[in-house]
């Protein structure tokens, strides 16, 4: 009897859960599924029919609108370009100083980790008119410089690479350096190798974020031909587009700009989960 | 902090330098980029725009030269003390911005507790492909989701026609500044919109009337409020989802075996063992969300009538629209103040974490 009544509760809870799972699966993906279905109907379709994912007539002239009709595919190779860069420099800077951080022993290590945990408390939000400050007076606002330099590091890829490189044994370094390897011998050819695992989670935030960044480009750039695919898409947003709300092309471009993140998100999403957790573990 | 493991003997070297001095070298040399770097994009900046928030410089020029007119505190004052349009204006930002916080932050916390909660059920199937779900929208870009939150709120769109279904006329969402709260209060029949009572329009701190402090987020706002709940839950998610995991099973198992039942065992043994997340969570919300800005810059642009600007928006917006630099500077520097504060909240009470939640797990463990 007792146990009936516990199976049955067993059950109605399992139940639940699943409910919980779809219902909230649902609220979490539909926006992508309306996202791409609206950008392949025409114009009266997608505002007649907002809520359906499926075009009455399959139209691809908003992906040709947006490829012929803007600035779109410079704004893709700008901001392919602009990623590629960045994330190769974070990857390699970014790990090297956290190997010096974690370590080698010079004057002044103490006084730069303090810095760095600073550094990581300011928020970018305020930094947005000094940017342009120093980017004017150095004389590079709006130009590829003023888009990668100031972001080629970051002080929270910094501290997840010195986390790392802590948690691994001094052991296989020391036996290279007894060998009379020297320290940048030994971290290119010893330490990189080992660190595979910390150096692909950093791969990964350094992509999504460069990719997915706007503040930045907002204040850096005001050419159109110098626009990062979120820039420019801002740029559509607000009217750059004259008549209508051209949704579906709007759609289609804000679809162009979560393809990447999407793939790199279905192959690697252990390593953003990892990505999301260290970034817990920095405060 | 300091690294614990050093490498413990340095070998003579063949050439003049010793192996100490070339390790100060080298680890100078690995930090150098990321050093100079941030020194001169971050550090130098911040105090170029110190300078000019004390100036009334238009942008043009060199903001050092002394032809720049100087303006002393003015900057600050003007949005504290002096009576006018850009205190009303930041002190409206403040306003929307603080409701924005009471309920994005709350909203998010219980939703990505939740949501870790049932995907941590050890009997339902299809975890990663949940927890995925449920997180992919943090890794998207902000700008293209406020693209599709504009569609999916626009007037006829995807969020009234759902609306329509269930027989309820949705709002003109992005044209539509009345505050919540005063449609809620109305709705109960505390006061009526329409004909605010006098005493709250009369008078009210900082240059708002009471009745425009007591506004609540407008509708306009609320598509914000939505779209972040929307997207950040799911990274909050998983710092639960990792707490949850790092809960031992025995615990959990032995309160049961000593007869308390899921909902004791939850209260008073999972819960504690989560407050040092929850602690993150709320503190790490209570930063992000003062600093929302990429969400208002592509769907509102402060509208309707101002009830979505933002003290971040509203620094953007007053240096680079009106090319007030100085101005522009000094909010900066306030919101500044008050994420500097926050960030010190949570460092405090997270002094050290870990240990007050064990404790009292343990304590909680012995109680049932």
């Amino acid at each position: 009897m007792a146990r009936d009544r516990s199976q049955a509760r067993t059950l109605a809870s399992t139940f639940l859960g699943y409910f919980v799972l779809v219902f909230f699966a649902l609220v979490f993906l539909y926006p992508f599924v309306i996202q791409i279905g609206n950008s392949f109907k025409t114009e009266p379709d997608a505002a007649a029919n907002p809520l359906s994912p499926v075009p009455e007539v399959f139209s691809t002239s908003a992906y040709e609108r947006v490829f012929l009709g803007t600035d779109l595919p410079i704004w893709l190779g700008n901001s392919v370009l602009v990623t590629i860069v960045v994330t190769v420099a974070r990857v390699l800077l970014n790990s090297m100083a956290g190997y010096a951080l974690a370590r080698l022993r010079f004057g002044g290590r103490k006084a730069i980790f303090s810095a760095l945990i600073a550094v990581m408390a300011v928020p970018g939000v305020v930094l947005f008119i000094p940017k342009f400050l120093v980017l004017n007076q150095l004389g590079i606002y709006n130009s590829y410089t003023a888009l990668i330099l100031p972001v080629i590091v970051d002080a929270a890829g910094v501290f997840i690479m010195k986390q790392f490189f802590e948690s691994i044994p001094v052991s296989v370094e020391e036996a290279a350096r007894i060998d009379g390897a020297g320290v940048f011998r030994t971290y290119w050819s010893v330490v990189l190798p080992m660190a595979r695992p910390a150096l692909l989670t950093l791969t990964i935030i350094a992509f999504q974020g460069t990719w997915n960044e706007f503040p930045h480009s907002l204040v850096a750039v005001q050419d159109p031909a110098l626009f990062t695919l979120p820039r420019g898409l801002a740029d559509l947003v607000s009217g750059s587009l004259g008549v209508g709300t051209q949704y579906p092309l709007k759609l289609g471009a804000a679809v162009l700009a979560t393809i990447p993140v999407a793939i790199i998100f279905l192959v690697f999403q252990r390593y953003f989960v990892r990505g999301a957790n260290e970034g817990s573990e920095k405060g | 902090m300091a690294a614990t493991t050093h490498p413990a003997a340095h070998p003579p070297s063949r050439r003049g330098l010793s192996a100490r001095a070339k390790e100060n070298i080298a680890g100078w040399l690995f930090v150098a980029p990321v050093v100079i770097i941030l020194g001169l994009f971050m550090l130098l900046p911040i105090l170029m725009a110190l300078w000019v928030s004390f100036t009334d410089w238009n942008g043009q020029g060199s903001p050092f030269k002394s032809t720049v007119p100087m303006a002393g505190l003015d900057n600050y004052t003007k949005l504290f003390t002096d009576e006018g349009l850009a205190r009303q204006d930041f002190m409206t930002s403040l306003r929307n911005n603080f409701y924005y916080v009471v309920i994005v932050v709350p909203a998010q916390t219980v939703l990505a507790l939740g949501l870790a909660i049932v995907v941590n059920s050890r009997v339902l199937k299809g975890k990663t492909f949940f927890r995925g779900a449920f997180f992919f929208p943090s890794v998207t870009s902000s700008v293209a989701i406020s693209v599709v939150f504009l569609f999916i709120f626009a007037n006829s769109g995807a969020v009234n026609g759902l609306l329509g279904l269930f027989g309820i006329e949705g709002p003109q969402w992005f044209s539509d500044a009345r505050g919540t709260l005063h449609l809620l209060l109305s709705a109960v029949g505390l006061w009526d919109i329409d004909n605010p009572p006098a005493a709250l329009l009369s008078g009210g701190p900082f240059g708002l009337s009471w009745w425009e402090w007591l506004s609540g987020p407008s509708v306009g706002m609320m598509t914000i409020i939505i779209l972040v709940i929307w997207t950040s839950s799911g990274t909050f998610m998983l710092m639960f989802l990792a707490a949850l995991q790092d809960i031992p099973a025995s615990l959990s198992e032995a309160a049961m075996i000593d007869g308390a039942d899921r909902k004791r065992v939850f209260r008073h043994v999972t819960l504690p063992m989560l407050k040092p997340t929850l602690f993150l969570v709320l503190t790490l919300g209570m930063i992000a969300t003062w600093m929302v800005f990429d969400q208002v810059y592509v769907m509102s642009q402060g509208n309707p009538a101002k009830t979505t600007l933002t003290p971040a928006y509203l620094s953007y917006r007053t240096a680079f629209r009106n090319f007030e630099y100085g101005p522009g500077t000094a909010i900066s520097f306030v919101l500044f103040a008050i994420i500097v504060i926050m960030t010190l909240a949570q460092r405090w009470i997270m002094r050290d974490r870990g240990a007050p939640g064990r404790s009292r797990a343990a304590a909680a463990q012995r109680e049932v």
